[in-house]
């Protein structure tokens, strides 16, 4: 690779490149129709859920298991889908 | 130090990128493309050139590896022809929109069925609406030089657009020619290094190709149209800068031969200008007032300097190697609307449509059809405004 890359404005300013935010679409977890529960002490900790969550709304941590942010998980229910065992549940809002 | 190579067209094109020091390739075989490629992956395996190639499983791929490595700061380079373009063209889009500064050789070559290898500009014309700046070389030489000029217009930020070298398949691409090859630590001097607008390298948190609104959309396009503006005056400084360093300029966006005091005018585009010229000489020396005007860029269309050199035109014969079927040809098509765009009186211009399928059209068909075009307006009679020149 060369040793130097410019990077330099166009002329017209517009680049047409977005700059991603959290929630710039609104709290997307009022269009949730079912809603997924953990039972951590279901979960194993494989981190299935959080690498599947389409909307990154999920965190796993070693110690208390499976978060679910519940502002912005739309209840795809992917999460439940992927689980190895049967932690996570769809229960209607 | 500058040097003398003879090299085939399409070796040309290989020489240049390593010249422009382009940091990956991505591409396909197909005929005739394929001797590029064979060479570049020559001189990266004899150490001679320092790029990653990449192997993909077709044209689609390579111009989408390429977008990622542009994407991430590389100078990168494709190249392909005719069925393997037309598979490309949705990534063509891709790289226009996304105003990632890149260059692709195409080895223009007839579109199937029947299927034939040789050359015509319908896979070139094809490309026409991609926000790709387009132009086309006239012999292995300019080949050489129009694409080092393009990695500079491309990465201009006036620009910010990919640009495509068009060159004719066989007729040039491998048919070998002496070559003069600038020297290369002239030429990376004079490119510099790498220039886009942004980077998808994890320093900065951006993404590309998501969802944007209809006036957002517009405003985003309307930017590529002041650009393609703007690349007038970038094309022809790029050509100047480069005749100054090393020897050779072309005129810009447009090359006149014969034109002082012509009455008439023949426009065309391509190797085969080669031949339009010599017929030309030839009726100059019969005393036909007549010149050449040979497009060197097809977009940004140059209408303005056509028009500063046609506005006292008596008549414009423009000569298509491609047809927009149902119409016209396509530079005709074009030259007309851009000299209307000055005035409201054209002159008797005509279009010949010929050499389609690789059919060989020479200097005496040249000199035959122009002849008769500055003939029938002498005597004052209409020619006929469009023709497919068919020679059997």
């Amino acid at each position: 690779m060369r040793d130097k890359l410019v990077i330099e404005k166009p002329v017209h300013d517009k680049l047409p490149i977005a700059r991603p935010r959290i929630g710039v679409a609104g709290k997307t977890g009022t269009w949730r129709v079912e809603k997924p529960v953990v039972d951590n002490n279901k979960c194993k900790r494989c981190y299935q859920c959080e690498i599947y969550c389409p909307v990154n709304s999920i965190r796993v941590e070693p110690e208390t298991g499976v978060i679910i942010d519940y502002e912005y998980c739309k209840g795809c229910g992917i999460c439940a889908d992927v689980c190895l065992f049967n932690a996570i549940q769809l229960i209607p809002e | 130090m500058s040097k003398t190579l003879v090299l085939t067209g399409n070796y040309a094109v290989a020489y240049a990128t390593k010249l422009a020091r382009v940091d990956v390739v991505a591409a396909y075989p197909i005929t005739p493309q394929t001797t590029i490629v064979e060479k570049i992956a020559e001189l990266i395996e004899s150490g001679e050139m320092n790029a990653l190639m990449i192997n993909v499983e077709s044209e689609h791929s390579a111009l989408a590896a390429c977008y990622g490595a542009a994407l991430a700061g590389a100078r990168v380079f494709t190249a392909t022809s005719s069925h393997g373009l037309l598979y490309m063209h949705e990534w063509l889009h891709w790289f226009s929109r996304a105003r990632l500064p890149s260059v692709m050789a195409i080895v223009t070559r007839t579109i199937g069925t029947p299927w034939n290898i040789w050359s015509d500009h319908f896979d070139f014309y094809d490309q026409r609406d991609t926000g790709w700046l387009l132009n086309f070389a006239m012999d292995n030489q300019e080949v050489l030089d129009l694409t080092i000029q393009s990695f500079k217009i491309s990465e201009d930020p006036r620009v910010y657009l990919p640009v495509l070298v068009a060159i004719d398949a066989f007729i040039l691409s491998h048919t070998a020619t002496p070559v003069e090859l600038p020297d290369e630590d002239a030429v990376a001097e004079w490119l510099g290094p790498r220039r886009q607008g942004y980077v998808v390298d994890g320093s900065d948190t951006i993404a590309v190709g998501n969802l944007a609104l209809p006036e957002d959309t517009e405003e985003l396009f309307m930017d590529i149209q002041k650009a393609m503006e703007e690349s007038f005056t970038v094309i022809k400084e790029v050509d100047q800068e480069y005749g100054k360093l090393f020897g050779r300029s072309y005129g810009g966006l447009i090359q006149c031969i014969n034109c002082e005091d012509a009455k008439y005018y023949t426009v065309a585009m391509g190797s085969w200008t080669g031949d339009l010229i010599e017929a030309v000489n030839k009726l100059r020396g019969e005393g036909y007032p007549i010149g050449v005007v040979r497009i060197r860029f097809y977009r940004p269309f140059p209408h303005r300097d056509l028009w500063d050199r046609l506005n006292n035109a008596k008549g414009i014969l423009v000569y298509d190697r491609g047809l927009s079927f149902g119409a016209w040809g396509p530079l005709y098509t074009d030259l007309v609307t851009g000299m209307y765009n000055y005035t409201r009186k054209l002159p008797i211009i005509s279009n010949i449509v010929a050499g389609i399928g690789g059919v060989n059209i020479t200097h005496s068909d040249f000199y035959e059809l122009t002849k008769q075009f500055v003939d029938e307006i002498e005597k004052g009679n209409e020619p006929i405004r469009f023709k497919w020149y068919h020679k059997r």
